[in-house]
């Protein structure tokens, strides 16, 4: 572990600065990912700017249904939050599906969209990996990749985003409040927030050092509106997704539906709206057919891998299993 | 004597428990040592070949660096049956994550960069690290772990099989595991002049000294082990592992106390693993059920420096009446670390092999698996031809299927739906051989009525400390409050291991015959202790010599209710219960959590626990607790465990058998078999995750 400085930054002005000044410098939130990759010398900051006394710690629900979370909000008390459990309930899942009480306590929702990849190659520096080291090649494309992703990917990284709340957040519209390294405020979709590997998958997001997440903005769900979050995992509890589903639909006479959103986690490199999927479905009564069609248009553009084949059909299935169980309309029609 | 309550079959609390839940009671990493240092071990990152040079200037140029290590600048070690103690002991590499150099500093953390700044060169080889059924290096070793034999036959199997009227044959796998305690290996390790004092994280104390001194060259007892309390072992802290060889080289070497913790990474290559397994089992059977015919071939893997077999068609030898048998062990020597011990070593894998056939069969014969094995109950020791010393299976299967409501299940597989689940139920057999050591103890009786009785046993959080003080309480007729139990450290003479589930079963036999020693030196002097105390030492060595000749076993039954999920292949229990026949259970509250733990570490087995080897690097991917997935309390479910009252004379004079592994055996196939239930297709490799179910359950 490198040596590093550490500094408490006073106001958001000041966090920038220090870190686009400092050399090496990293925003310190909880510390939950960021600090294991340094003990495995993954990440070598050279100076830690802890943002978390920085005012981004309310979440603040606004009268037109829409709620603003702050960056320093910490995990446990997201889940935690009455109008959070209520109104956007999907959320309040993911966050509690993933990780533990103790790690929850600790991370932010601003560390939580930032957390690097799982891929164990990515942790393990005797190993070459695009992403680490660019120019150094994938291990894991010919080595274990059962986890990793099969759509969005590329020839040089596979990795998935491993966030649970960010695939939440994606079928939510959500939309992030970024304050510039050079002083400006931004705010972008979720969606945007991410950048596929391409050639170069070190280049994980569009910040660039000094940018700062002040909060997530959720817009109000359609009236009307039930959501789900379903992650299928290797055990019951304290397991990154296998593959995740958030899954929104309002219906409308007929039980055909008139919005649906649905993205997917676990399968590629970002938080994946599959929007293909929802424009198949929206308008239509579903039926299991339909929505095995849907996330088959989905995928037509997947990649896997021979170890992460079995992804795709899993993530048609929960599909299917999560509009099953929001219309309650096709009970019977569970796979045999 | 009194007319005290007997302690030995009550529950007492551990009498450590309330250090342990406060944080006072000491583990090896915690002694406060002056002036210690810290070490930290660079590892290979070539599977095979030779290091040709180690830079070390980088790192010694870093603040607080005192040594670099190497091959090169160590002491000289003498040769060991386990090759892996050598540790810088030549330039070889044997396997990827070997210890190659190491690096000496003033701060955990310093050692620790430090390590990442030694730069190491390499003479790289070809490796071969892969269990192929196909290499023509594969051989039959004639000795299996604990001195089984490799291979053994009675009969004529082959004919046998041939001429059964119903039968089965198939191959099982069982991954690499790794024990993964819950406090990782730590050492410290002081010099003074030719002694040499560890606290260690150790399941031996005495004979990790005996062994230590023996590899350093010093006299006997010159190696000085404390382990006053141990976080878990699984058998990878039975045996001296190579780290802790490395923080007594690094202490000679730098003059200074050494300290050294594993991280869970260091821990995969160097602490020992299970080895994977490839099994076939063929069976052949009358239509009544009795088998004809036993086969059983294990395929597995050591390293090409150690050759360790695990005893994994042992159980295949004893557990089922049958005429003709074959049973046999083949080995392939591999650039990997040395496998070794892991809870239960060859009856785990062995017997989800064994029990997942047994249940096929009784599909074959459309016959209640219950009653298969039932029928299939030995008079003899097929094996030895031998008595058992107790036999209680078939008791251990009824009361089972009875608490479990085994009766009127409807066989039939895949049919049973609740909502979006599949539900099945399965059963299988345990089973654990009755191993126990020679074993010596002190007692000594101090005015004002105390008693002090020190043995160098180790409790590894199984309770042992409280077994063996309720033996004591017994046997002295005094309460326990009044007994100070010191158990863990070498100096207390020989003991054997927390190992083999023979530590009880050796431990108390010695505290027993100590404590009846002492109480006739009392008697002779009417009761009266001298002001100096009054001691008495006992030593189990011909006592044991002296034992019958039987075959000595623990038993059990595991059922297991799972549910599988169509949606996903997500698999859960349900419930699993387990009914064990152990001899005497000396504390029911501690060997309930033996049993438990073993059935957790059962459900690991089954559904989680597999180490994934990259062929292209030589090692294990997954390395952490995040990608070593081991069942979390959410997985466990519905779990029992229940013992029967077994009366076993031909034990030792307390009457226990050990209760440390036989939980985790039958546990994989009870699941595999309730998996098998639920959704009709047969699950032979584990574990069973949820991509493997799917496939057999949607594309199979
Ligand atoms: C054992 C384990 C299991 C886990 N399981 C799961 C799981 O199942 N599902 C899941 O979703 N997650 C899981 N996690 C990951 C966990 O959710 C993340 O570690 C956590 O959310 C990160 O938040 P943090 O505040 O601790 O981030 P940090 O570690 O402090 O930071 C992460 C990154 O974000 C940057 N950063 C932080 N805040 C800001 C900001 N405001 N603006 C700009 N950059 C910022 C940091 O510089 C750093 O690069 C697990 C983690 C562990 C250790
Ligand atoms: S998948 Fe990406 S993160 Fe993993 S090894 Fe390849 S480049 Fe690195």
């Amino acid at each position: 572990m490198r040596p590093f400085a550490y500094e408490r930054a006073a106001d958001p002005g000041a966090a920038a600065t220090a870190v686009v000044d400092g050399t090496d410098a990293m925003f310190l939130a909880g510390g939950t990912n960021l600090v294991d990759l340094m003990k495995l010398g993954v990440a070598r900051p050279a100076t830690l700017v802890d943002v978390t006394r920085l005012p981004y710690d309310r979440i603040e629900h606004r009268a037109d249904g829409s709620v603003l979370i702050g960056a320093t909000v910490r995990n446990s008390d997201l889940a935690g939050d009455r109008g959070i459990r209520e109104r956007f309930p999907m959320l309040a899942r993911a966050v509690l599906s993933g990780a533990s009480g103790q790690l929850r306590s600790m991370a932010t929702t601003g560390g939580n969209l930032l957390q690097r990849t799982r891929c164990p190659y990515f942790q393990d520096v005797t190993k070459p990996c695009n992403k680490r080291d660019p120019g150094a090649g994938c291990s894991a494309i010919g080595g274990g990749h059962r986890d990793l992703g099969v759509i969005g990917t590329s020839d040089s990284c596979v990795a998935t985003h491993p966030s649970d709340m960010a695939v939440a957040m994606a079928a939510l519209d959500a939309v992030v409040h970024l304050r510039l390294a050079g002083g400006g405020e931004r705010a972008m979709p979720l969606h945007d927030l991410y950048l596929l590997p391409g050639d170069t998958p070190d280049r994980e997001t569009v910040l660039e050092p000094g940018d700062l997440i002040t909060g997530v903005e959720l817009p109000p769900p359609p009236d009307g509106a039930v959501m789900l979050y379903r992650k299928v995992r290797d055990r019951w509890s304290y397991a990154f997704a296998v593959v995740s589903v958030a899954a929104l639909v309002t219906t409308e006479g007929g039980g055909s539906l008139r919005e649906i959103r649905l993205a997917l986690g676990g399968v590629a490199p970002k938080p994946w709206r599959a929007h293909q999927a929802e424009r198949m479905l929206a308008g239509h009564r579903p039926n299991r057919e339909l929505l095995l069609a849907a996330a088959e248009a989905e995928f037509a553009s997947a990649r896997p891998l021979p170890g992460n084949e079995f992804k795709i059909g899993l993530a048609a299935d929960l599909i299917a299993a999560s509009v099953r169980d929001l219309t309650g309309d096709l009970v019977g029609e569970e796979r045999r | 004597m009194t007319t005290l309550d007997k302690v030995v079959g009550g529950a007492p609390v551990r009498i450590d428990g309330r250090e342990k839940v406060t944080g006072a009671a000491r583990y090896a990493y915690e002694y406060p040592v002056p002036n210690a240092v810290y070490v930290w071990p660079v590892q290979a990152t070539i599977a095979r070949g030779r290091v040709c040079a180690v830079h070390g200037g980088a790192a010694l140029a870093l603040p607080g660096v005192i040594a670099v290590l190497d091959s090169g600048n160590v002491s000289r070690l003498h040769p060991a049956d386990d090759a892996e103690l050598a540790v810088l002991q030549s330039a070889d590499v044997a396997y990827r994550g070997q210890i190659v150099a190491a690096v000496v500093a003033s701060t955990l953390e310093g050692a620790r960069e430090a390590a990442s700044a030694v730069r190491v060169d390499y003479d790289e080889q070809e490796h071969d690290v892969v269990l192929n059924p196909g290499n023509p290096r594969i051989f039959s070793p004639r000795k299996a772990n604990a001195g089984f034999p490799g291979t053994l036959h009675w009969g004529d199997a082959e004919s046998a099989l041939a001429a059964a009227p119903a039968g089965v044959d198939a191959t099982y796998t069982t991954p690499a595991e790794h024990a993964s305690p819950m406090e990782p290996h730590a050492t410290i390790a002081f010099w003074e002049g030719e002694t040499l004092t560890l606290y260690n994280a150790d399941q031996a104390p005495w004979m990790s000294a005996t062994a230590l001194a023996a590899l350093f060259g010093l006299a006997d007892g010159a190696v000085s082990i404390v382990a006053d309390h141990t976080g878990g072992g699984f058998g990878s802290k039975a045996v001296p592992r190579p780290p802790t060889v490395l923080a007594a080289l690094a202490a000679r070497a730098v003059g200074r106390p050494v300290k050294v913790a594993m991280t869970r990474q260091q821990m995969f290559p160097l602490v020992s693993y299970r080895t994977p397994t490839v099994q076939r089992v063929r069976l052949g059977a009358e239509l009544d059920g009795r088998l004809t015919a036993v086969w059983h071939d294990a395929l597995q893997q050591s390293s090409k420096r150690v050759e360790y077999t695990e005893q994994t068609v042992a159980a295949s030898r004893m557990m089922y009446a049958t005429p003709n048998s074959h049973t046999a062990h083949r080995l392939l020597q591999l650039d990997v670390p040395t496998p070794s011990w892991m809870r239960a070593p060859g009856e785990a894998p062995g017997m989800f092999a064994l029990e997942s056939a047994m249940d096929e069969l009784a599909y074959a014969l459309g016959m209640d698996p219950v009653e298969l094995r039932v029928v299939n109950e030995p008079a003899l020791d097929p094996e030895s031809g031998l008595p058992f010393s107790s036999r209680n299976l078939i008791a251990c299967l009824r009361e089972g299927a009875a608490r479990f409501g085994w009766a009127g299940r409807d066989p039939a597989p895949g049919v049973r739906r609740q909502g979006r689940w599949l539900v099945g139920t399965g059963v299988a057999s345990s089973t654990y051989p009755v191993f126990t050591m020679a074993s010596t103890a002190t007692a000594r009786a101090e005015p004002m009525g105390r008693f002090v009785v020190e043995i160098a046993a180790a409790d590894i959080g199984t309770g042992a400390r409280t077994a063996l003080a309720q033996v004591a309480a017994d046997e002295l007729g005094v309460p326990m409050d009044q007994i100070t139990i010191l158990v863990g450290r070498s100096a207390f003479g020989p003991a054997p291991f927390a190992g083999g589930s023979m530590g009880t079963a050796s431990w108390s036999w010695a505290v027993s015959k100590v404590c009846r020693a002492l109480v006739r030196e009392l008697d002779e002097r009417s009761g009266v202790v001298p002001p100096e105390g009054l001691q008495a030492r006992a030593d189990t060595t011909e006592d044991l010599a002296a034992q019958g000749r039987f075959s000595r076993h623990s038993f059990g039954a595991q059922f297991a209710e799972v549910k599988v999920d169509v949606d996903s292949g997500q698999v859960r229990i349900e419930r699993l219960l387990g009914v064990f026949a152990a001899g005497r259970i000396v504390n029911a509250r501690t060997a309930r959590s033996q049993f438990l733990g073993g059935m957790t570490m059962g459900i690991s087995m089954a559904l989680h626990e597999a180490l994934e080897l990259d062929p292209r690097f030589g090692d294990f991917t997954n390395h952490d607790l995040a990608t070593y997935h081991i069942a979390s309390n959410a997985d466990v479910r519905g779990i029992e465990a229940h013992w029967i009252d077994e009366h076993d004379d031909q034990l030792n004079p307390i009457g226990v058998k050990g209760i440390g592994e036989v939980g985790i055996v039958g546990t994989a196939a009870a699941i595999a078999n309730a998996v098998f239930h639920a959704t009709g297709s047969r699950q032979r490799d584990l574990p069973i995750t949820l991509d493997r179910v799917r496939a057999a359950m949607y594309t199979g």
